[in-house]
């Protein structure tokens, strides 16, 4: 097991510098540069700002000293969206904010999605499985900024006397209700429609009906039995779905005004905020990475006869 | 058989409201461009104030705003999402200029005249110039042309921890402007400083810049000749004073900790929580402390129209910019929403060095064949107004404030409104003929490219309709992404491309210079000699009206011999203010002041 770890943390200081050097490269390929605008500066301002920022270097000597920088944790200052503040700073003040929000959805997402699979499962071919599915359907297919949109035209003063949520969001237990709602509305139905579908996959082993004919209860059956070996689609789905959610959901958080990482990821390419860009991304794939690895060990907690040293 | 019916159904109702909410809206709640006048990008506020609307279907749910009022303590405004930066130096947005202004204090300063702006329902008054940290100035013509003024600073002007502000502090602030490390976009704004250009360039000293301080109340400042409009450079962001202890302690982050964000306007820093909000409170170090209105002024940092609504419909917001477009012609007609005139153009330019817009025959008949007073009232619908030149309404002509402004005086080159539509596609129309292309015949395939928008895309549509019908021509549309957008725009790799311009100063010199051969900013690669030397006369005229006179000649030029830009409105600010304030001003450079705001 432990020259399983080490291994791993190797690949994935691999797969890093893969994403640095990619997301680098990538980057500066885009047309554009940060000192554009629809007033452009003198071209004596942008020498001078290329020479303060450095990128008025050879593309390979700006991505060997930013390398050497992110092995001593400097991640570099942002140029453009907060000019001059440290990218180390922002990532560490706004992501605390996203993953709040982010792990509040996941949860409700898991305790409402799973239990809900299960449930159509369990009543498969009744109205409470169409029930669910038409739900999930309209879940999965509606775009985010709809779902958060409407939430916040209906119940945050938008309709005469119905305020039930601050319509900026302020930190309160209140402000974060309908944040999450909206971040988790897409994974709750995701998972459910995984969970049904292996979770009759699984009803209908024989093991299943071995535990059936022992006369076991129901609910131990549903529960201990079948679901946990339902769980490994869903687990496979969550390690890289809670990276995602806690790094912050675009679309949710400019809806709600809520300060977080989210705007990050895109604006700073949009911005061309190059230092911004590469920290975001190294951060986000660093954090799937370790989800990543997460769900591995999940899988042989759930299911032992998983084995991951050895390729099975 | 029934339960898949139904299944059917609920799918259908749901990729249906996906697809109604998909119209119309921009699933990237951050597209750039769409700044502060929301249907522009214009370049004050393109990083910074992001406002889409994100759902519109959805918006419609929106009533009509409640009455809150309003505690005459604390006004929380909205005007764009976080700053890029708030050092008066090196900031270039709307956004940040608004926040620096209540935060410093510069020679001079805007002042309400206590005369409300036009269809404002007296929400808003206009602004003036006035002596704001100087107490009075002598200006005096020295042999050689250039002009020093002599500003005397008032005695009892303080920063925010007590320390008296000296006239060494404007020169640090405007040596540091204009010295090339310091990278500040807005340099150029004090190019009329003698010695100015030259230490932009990295040729000589910052120390040689003619501003000097001649002792702590006496600020002396030399310009290579007499500018109408240097009073309100002395007001500019970019011009305002700043501590030299504390940025050399602290470098770049000094703007970032109120404690080392030493200011000396009306109010200071008390928090920043970045993308979320900057409250500021009075300045108890104010000389008109005991005038200032609200406690504290919160600018909310936010992206998103929708939210921004709603925010100020529950009454969390007082002040906001920004609606959903599919709001705004509602909320004009309830009169929720107030317009107010903003000094810039909305324009299409032609890339001159290519065919076939290297002739200005085509050019002209392109610009003939737009029906402007459609564009306005069925495309943008926030009140703009059809532009029958380059220079907008409201600009100073020779008689500055009191007299007709430029627009005015150099009168339109073509009718602009509907009325004569039909005359100017005659017109077009042989012109375009005369050109070689009778009835488009033979005309390529052009293309018109503008950034990824919806209100930018609604007018290259109209744009496409219009001038496929009169002129017979085939234009395509293309758009990019904004970064890209202006490169390729930069690049003259284009034939046709939207544009907008909003001034810096009242001066249509801040819409003329920039169509110099070669100018950093002549999209539209225009190259012509007699251009230059008109603009270079202007510039070294020492006459108010002579100098009027060479830049209505470089306008003729451009516009009506050339037909290098064709000018499609002009710009209007709109804003929704809560019920129950007063006192707020506005100064049509796009400045909102809520310094004064009482109930």
């Amino acid at each position: 097991m432990t020259k399983y770890m080490v291994r791993r943390v190797i690949m994935a200081i691999v797969t890093l510098a893969v994403v640095a050097c990619t997301t680098f490269f990538l980057m500066n390929a885009i047309p554009g540069n940060p000192w554009l605008s629809e007033k452009t500066p003198t071209q004596a301002t942008i020498d001078a700002l290329n020479a303060k920022y450095g990128l008025d270097q050879p593309l390979i000597v700006q991505l060997g000293k930013y390398l050497g920088n992110l092995i001593q944790g400097d991640f570099g200052t942002s140029i453009k969206m907060q000019k001059n503040r440290p990218v180390l700073q922002i990532i560490l003040e706004m992501f605390p904010v996203s993953a709040k929000v982010g792990i509040l959805a996941i949860v409700w997402a898991v305790l409402a999605g799973v239990p809900l699979g299960c449930l159509a499962a369990y009543k498969r071919g009744t109205w409470i499985d169409s029930f669910l599915r038409i739900v999930c359907t309209i879940g999965i297919s509606m775009p985010g900024f709809v779902v958060a949109t409407l939430l916040l035209h209906t119940l945050c003063g938008g309709i005469a006397g119905v305020k039930l949520f601050p319509a900026l969001f302020d930190g309160t237990p209140a402000s974060y209700v309908l944040p999450c709602i909206a971040l988790g509305f897409y994974p709750m139905c995701y998972l459910s429609r995984q969970t049904r579908t292996a979770m009759l996959d699984s009803i209908n082993q024989e093991y299943i009906k071995t535990a059936r004919a022992k006369g076991l209860k129901n609910g131990v059956i549903i529960f201990k039995h079948a679901l946990r070996n339902a769980l490994i689609p869903v687990i496979t789905y969550l390690g890289p779905q809670v990276a995602f959610t806690l790094c912050g959901g675009l679309v949710v958080e400019t809806v709600f005004s809520i300060p977080g990482l989210g705007r990050y990821f895109i604006q700073s390419i949009q911005n061309r905020d190059y230092p911004l860009i590469m920290g975001t991304t190294i951060f986000l794939a660093a954090f799937i990475i370790v989800m990543n690895l997460l769900v591995d060990v999940c899988y042989k907690i759930v299911d032992p006869r998983i084995n991951l040293t050895r390729g099975n | 058989m029934k339960l898949k019916k139904l299944t059917a159904l609920a799918l259908t109702a749901a990729m249906g409201v996906s697809v109604l909410a998909g119209c119309g809206s921009n699933s990237g709640s951050s597209s750039q461009g769409s700044a502060a006048p929301a249907e522009s990008s214009t370049t004050q506020s393109e990083g910074s104030a992001a406002a889409s609307d994100t759902g519109e279907a959805a918006s419609s749910a929106a009533s009509e705003a409640g009455a809150v009022t309003w505690d005459g303590k604390n006004i929380t405004v909205n005007v764009a999402s976080e700053p890029q930066t708030i050092d008066p130096a090196l900031n270039s947005a709307v956004d940040g200029a608004m926040m620096t202004l209540h935060l410093f204090e510069g020679l001079m300063k805007w002042k309400d005249t206590g005369t409300e702006v036009d269809g404002t329902d007296g929400t808003s008054n206009s602004a003036q110039i006035t002596y704001g940290q100087a107490e009075s100035y002598d200006k005096k013509t020295n042999d050689d042309g250039t002009v020093t003024y002599t500003f005397k600073l008032r005695d009892d002007i303080k920063w925010s921890d007590g320390q008296p502000v000296t006239a060494g502090d404007f020169e640090y602030a405007w040596k540091r402007l204009v010295t090339p490390e310091t990278a500040a976009d807005y340099n150029y704004m004090l190019d009329c400083v003698v010695n100015a250009n030259e230490i932009m360039a990295g040729e000589k000293d910052p120390s040689e810049l003619a501003a000097k301080a001649l002792d702590d109340k006496t600020f002396e400042v030399t310009i290579t000749t007499d500018l109408p409009y240097f009073e309100e450079l002395c007001a500019f962001p970019a011009m305002l004073p700043v501590r030299q202890d504390t940025i050399e302690a602290n470098g770049d982050q000094w703007t970032f900790d109120p404690a080392t964000y030493i200011t000396n306007g009306s109010y200071k820093m008390q928090a920043w929580n970045h993308n979320s909000e900057i409250i500021m409170e009075k300045n108890d170090q104010y000389y008109d402390y005991a005038n200032l209105g609200p406690d504290t002024i919160t600018w909310k940092l936010m992206d998103d129209a929708n939210a921004m609504l709603s925010g100020f419909n529950s009454g969390e917001l007082n002040f906001i910019e920004n609606v959903p477009q599919a709001e705004i012609a509602n909320k004009i007609a309830s009169g929720d929403l107030k317009i107010v005139d903003y000094i810039g153009t909305y324009y299409v330019c032609y890339q001159t060095q290519k065919a076939p817009f290297d002739n200005p025959l085509v050019r002209q008949a392109f610009t003939l064949a737009v029906d402007r007073t459609y564009i306005v009232n069925q495309v943008t619908q926030s009140g703009q107004v059809e532009a029958n030149g380059f220079v907008p309404a409201g600009v100073y002509d020779a008689a500055g404030a009191s007299g007709d402004d430029f627009r005015t005086v150099g009168g339109g080159y073509y009718a602009e409104t509907d009325a004569d539509y039909a005359a100017n596609c005659e017109k077009a129309k042989e012109l375009l003929a005369e050109a070689g292309y009778p009835g488009g015949e033979g005309f390529p395939v052009v293309e018109y490219l503008y950034n990824t928008d919806d209100n930018h895309k609604a007018v290259a549509e109209a744009l496409q309709f219009m001038w496929e019908d009169v002129l017979g021509v085939t234009v395509t549309l293309n758009n990019q992404e904004w970064n890209t957008f202006l490169q390729t725009r930069k690049d003259g790799d284009y034939s046709i491309a939207r544009n907008g311009w909003i001034a810096d100063y009242n001066d249509p010199m801040s819409f003329l210079d920039m169509w110099l051969t070669g100018g950093g900013n002549n999209d539209a690669q225009y190259a012509s000699e007699d251009y230059d030397k008109l603009i270079q006369q202007a510039k070294s005229a020492t006459d108010t009206s002579e100098r009027m006179k060479y830049m209505h000649e470089a306008e003729d030029l451009i516009m009506g011999q050339d037909w290098v830009l064709n000018p499609l409105y002009f710009y209007t600010q709109k804003y929704m203010l809560s019920d129950g304030i007063k006192g707020m001003y506005y100064c049509p450079l796009g400045y909102f002041f809520f310094g004064y705001v009482h109930p």
